[in-house]
C-alpha cells in the first residue's frame, strides 16, 4: 500500500498536526519505507488466529459507585495555558 | 575510599544502619558528582539551580532516605515532568505516580530533577529529546541507548544511586546494556502505571535501572503490586525477590532461541554472549536450543501496535489543559481545530510526529484491517511462541541488543534502521513477559555488552536468581567508566 502526500495530508488532519511542505515531503517518503517493511506481515496466514489486543486475561474491572476525594479545580487548572475563572479557556467554538 | 555516590542502594543502607553516613551525605555527594560531570553526560534535564541536598529527609523505612532518580515521563508532584517534549513544557503534575508514592513510603527521597529520555519514549538512543542527546559515560561520542537513556547513563556514571525507567519495546533494557548497568522490565501488570504518561498502554511497564542485581530485586519489590488506580495491575502477591539471591542455578533449564543468533548480530556481542553462556554452564545451568519462529515479525507488529496506541494516547496533548499552546493563538484565535493543529505541529518533535501519523494511518478507515488487526493476530502467534518455549525451559537468554552503543547521529536519519536496534527486546513487551539486561563484557573499544534473560509471566524471581549467580561470578558490575 502506498502513502502519498495527499493521503498523508489527510492523516495529518485526522491527527490534528499541522505539517510544513518540507515535512510532508520527508515524512511521506519515510513512512512509505516503514510501510513497505511492515508489509512483511502479509506473508503470514492468520486466517484462524484470534487477536491479542491485551496480554492479561482481564475483563471489565468495576467498583462500587462511591464518591471519592478528587483534585480541587484550582489545582487542576494550575497547568492550563489559558484559563477563565474555573474553566479552561479555548478559542471560540460556536460562531 | 569510594565516594558515597558510587555505591549501591544495599551498600548505602548498610552504611546508614551502621550510622556511618546519612541520606543527606549521600545527596550531597550525588549533587557534587552531577555538578562535576553532567555537562558532559546530560543525563539530567532542567538542572539549573540544582540543590538536591536541601530537600532530603532521613527515614527509618527500608530505603533509609536514599535518593532515587526518575525518568521525565513519570509524574512527580510539583516537580516538572515533561517527557522531554516541548508540548509539555512547564508541566508540574498535581499528584505523584503510584510508583513514586511507593518509593516515598519505603523511605526513598525523590530527586528534584528528572532524567533525560527520547521525547515521549519514542526512540532507542535518547537523541530525540528536546533537551539534546545524552552521552555514553564509557565513550562520550556514543549514544546511551533509549528511551530511558538518562536514567541508565546517570546510574552508570554514578550520578544516581538507582533510577526508574520505562520500557515499551526495550527502553529500560537496551540503555542498561549500552551503559553497562542492570535494567529490568517487569511482567505486564506487575507494576502500576498510574501517573506514567502513557505511550502504548498494552506494552508500557515501569522498572528499575541499578548498579547490580540485588538493587534491582530490592527496588522491584518496593514498586510492585496491585493498584486500584491501574486496572491492568494484577492482584498477585509480591514476593521478597531478594530471598532468591544466592540460590544455586544447578539444573536450571535455559533456552537459546536459534532465531536470535543469526546474521546481523555483531561478532563482539556474540562472543561476549558465548563466554557468558560458558560461565553459566560451569555454574550448572543446562542449555538447550529452542525456536521462536515468529521473531522476525516482532518489529513490524510492534511498530503498528505501539504507534496505534501512541496516536490515541497523545491525542490529549492539544494545548488546552497543560503544557504548550501555539503562541499566535494566545491573543485572538480563529478556531479551536486550528489551535490544536498549530500547537501540535509546533511542539511535537520529528519522531513523535512520525509515530502519531503512522499510528493514525494504521487505524484509519480502509487500513485498519490490513494493518492493525493483522498485527494483533501476529501478536497472538508471537505470544504462543513464548508459551511453547516456556513449557520446555525455565528462562531464555539472548543478547539485549544486536550491537554495542553506536555513535551519536549514526542512525538518526534512518528511522527504520533505528527501529531494528530493538529487535531482541520488543518481543518481551508484545508477550507481556519479564526480562532483565545485565552486563556481560565489553567490546574491544571498551563499550559494554548486555545479556538479556527472559522468563514466563511473574517469574521475576528466576531472572534475579540467574542474573545474580552470573553477576557474582563475573567482574563486570564492578567496572566503572573513566570520567
Amino acid at each position: 500500500m502506498s502513502i502519498d502526500k495527499k493521503t498523508l495530508d489527510y492523516v495529518a488532519h485526522l491527527a490534528r498536526i499541522e505539517l510544513t511542505g518540507a515535512e510532508l515531503e520527508k515524512l511521506s517518503f519515510q513512512l512509505q519505507g516503514i510501510l513497505d517493511f511492515i508489509e512483511k506481515l502479509n506473508s503470514l496466514n492468520t486466517e484462524n488466529v484470534a487477536c491479542t489486543s491485551h496480554i492479561l486475561p482481564l475483563a471489565n474491572i468495576s467498583r462500587e459507585d462511591l464518591g471519592k476525594d478528587s483534585l480541587s479545580s484550582e489545582k487542576v487548572l494550575e497547568n492550563a495555558p489559558q484559563k477563565q475563572g474555573v474553566f479552561f479557556a479555548v478559542p471560540q467554538v460556536i460562531e | 575510599m569510594t565516594e558515597l555516590n558510587a555505591l549501591t542502594c544495599h551498600e548505602l543502607i548498610e552504611k546508614i544502619e551502621k550510622k556511618e553516613s546519612t541520606a543527606k551525605d549521600i545527596a550531597v555527594s550525588l549533587e557534587e558528582r552531577i555538578k562535576a560531570i553532567d555537562l558532559l553526560i546530560n543525563a539530567y534535564v532542567r538542572k539549573d539551580g540544582l540543590s538536591l541536598s536541601r530537600a532530603v529527609t532521613e527515614s527509618s523505612a527500608e530505603l533509609r532516605g536514599i535518593p532515587v532518580s526518575i525518568k521525565d515521563n513519570i509524574c512527580t508532584e510539583a516537580i516538572n515532568t515533561e517527557c522531554c517534549s516541548k508540548i509539555l513544557s512547564g508541566f508540574k503534575p498535581p499528584y505523584d505516580a503510584t510508583v513514586i508514592k511507593k518509593l516515598k513510603a519505603a523511605g526513598a527521597n525523590i530527586l528534584g530533577i528528572k532524567t533525560n529520555m527520547d521525547e515521549f519514549a519514542f526512540g532507542s538512543s535518547t537523541e530525540n529529546s528536546c533537551f539534546g542527546a545524552s552521552h555514553n559515560p564509557w565513550n562520550l561520542d556514543c549514544v546511551v541507548g533509549g528511551s530511558s537513556g538518562g536514567s541508565a547513563a546517570a546510574v552508570a556514571a554514578d550520578e544516581a544511586i538507582c533510577a526508574l525507567g520505562t520500557d515499551t519495546g526495550g527502553s529500560i533494557r537496551q540503555p542498561a546494556a549500552f551503559c553497562g548497568v542492570v535494567g529490568l522490565k517487569p511482567t505486564y501488570g506487575r507494576v502500576s502505571r498510574y501517573g506514567l504518561i502513557a505511550f502504548a498502554s498494552s506494552l508500557d511497564q515501569i522498572g528499575p535501572i541499578t548498579k547490580d542485581v540485588r538493587d534491582s530485586a530490592l527496588i522491584t519489590k518496593v514498586i510492585s503490586g496491585h493498584d486500584p488506580l491501574d486496572s491492568t495491575s494484577v492482584e498477585s502477591a509480591v514476593p521478597d525477590y531478594t530471598q532468591v539471591l544466592g540460590r544455586e542455578i544447578k539444573d536450571l533449564l535455559v533456552g537459546l532461541p536459534r532465531e536470535y543468533f543469526v546474521q546481523g548480530l555483531d561478532a563482539e556481542v556474540k562472543s561476549a554472549l558465548d563466554e557468558a553462556i560458558n560461565k553459566l554452564k560451569s555454574l550448572g545451568a543446562v542449555f538447550q536450543e529452542i525456536s521462536l519462529p515468529h521473531t522476525t515479525y516482532a518489529v513490524p507488529v510492534y511498530y503498528i501496535v505501539a504507534t496505534a496506541e501512541a496516536s490515541s494516547n497523545l491525542a490529549r496533548f492539544d494545548g488546552v489543559q497543560y503544557g504548550y499552546r501555539a503562541q499566535s493563538q494566545k491573543q485572538k484565535a480563529q478556531n479551536l481545530i486550528q489551535m490544536y493543529k498549530q500547537t501540535r505541529g509546533e511542539a511535537f518533535g520529528e519522531e513523535a510526529k512520525r509515530r502519531i501519523l503512522l499510528g493514525t494511518f494504521v487505524l484509519s478507515h480502509g487500513y485498519y484491517d490490513a494493518y492493525y488487526l493483522k498485527a494483533l493476530k501476529v501478536r497472538t502467534l508471537i505470544k504462543q511462541d513464548f508459551d511453547r518455549a516456556f513449557s520446555e525451559c525455565d528462562c531464555i537468554i539472548t543478547p539485549t541488543s544486536p550491537t554495542p552503543a553506536f555513535v551519536i547521529g549514526e542512525k538518526a536519519q534512518d528511522p527504520l534502521k533505528m527501529y531494528l536496534s530493538d529487535i531482541y527486546t520488543i518481543s518481551a513487551n508484545l508477550a507481556g513477559i519479564p526480562a532483565i539486561s545485565i552486563p556481560c563484557g565489553f567490546s574491544k573499544r571498551g563499550i559494554p555488552v548486555g545479556m538479556q534473560i527472559q522468563a514466563k509471566p511473574f517469574a521475576e524471581d528466576v531472572l534475579f536468581q540467574l542474573a545474580y549467580a552470573y553477576e557474582q561470578n563475573t567482574p563486570w558490575h564492578k567496572m566503572k567508566p573513566k570520567l
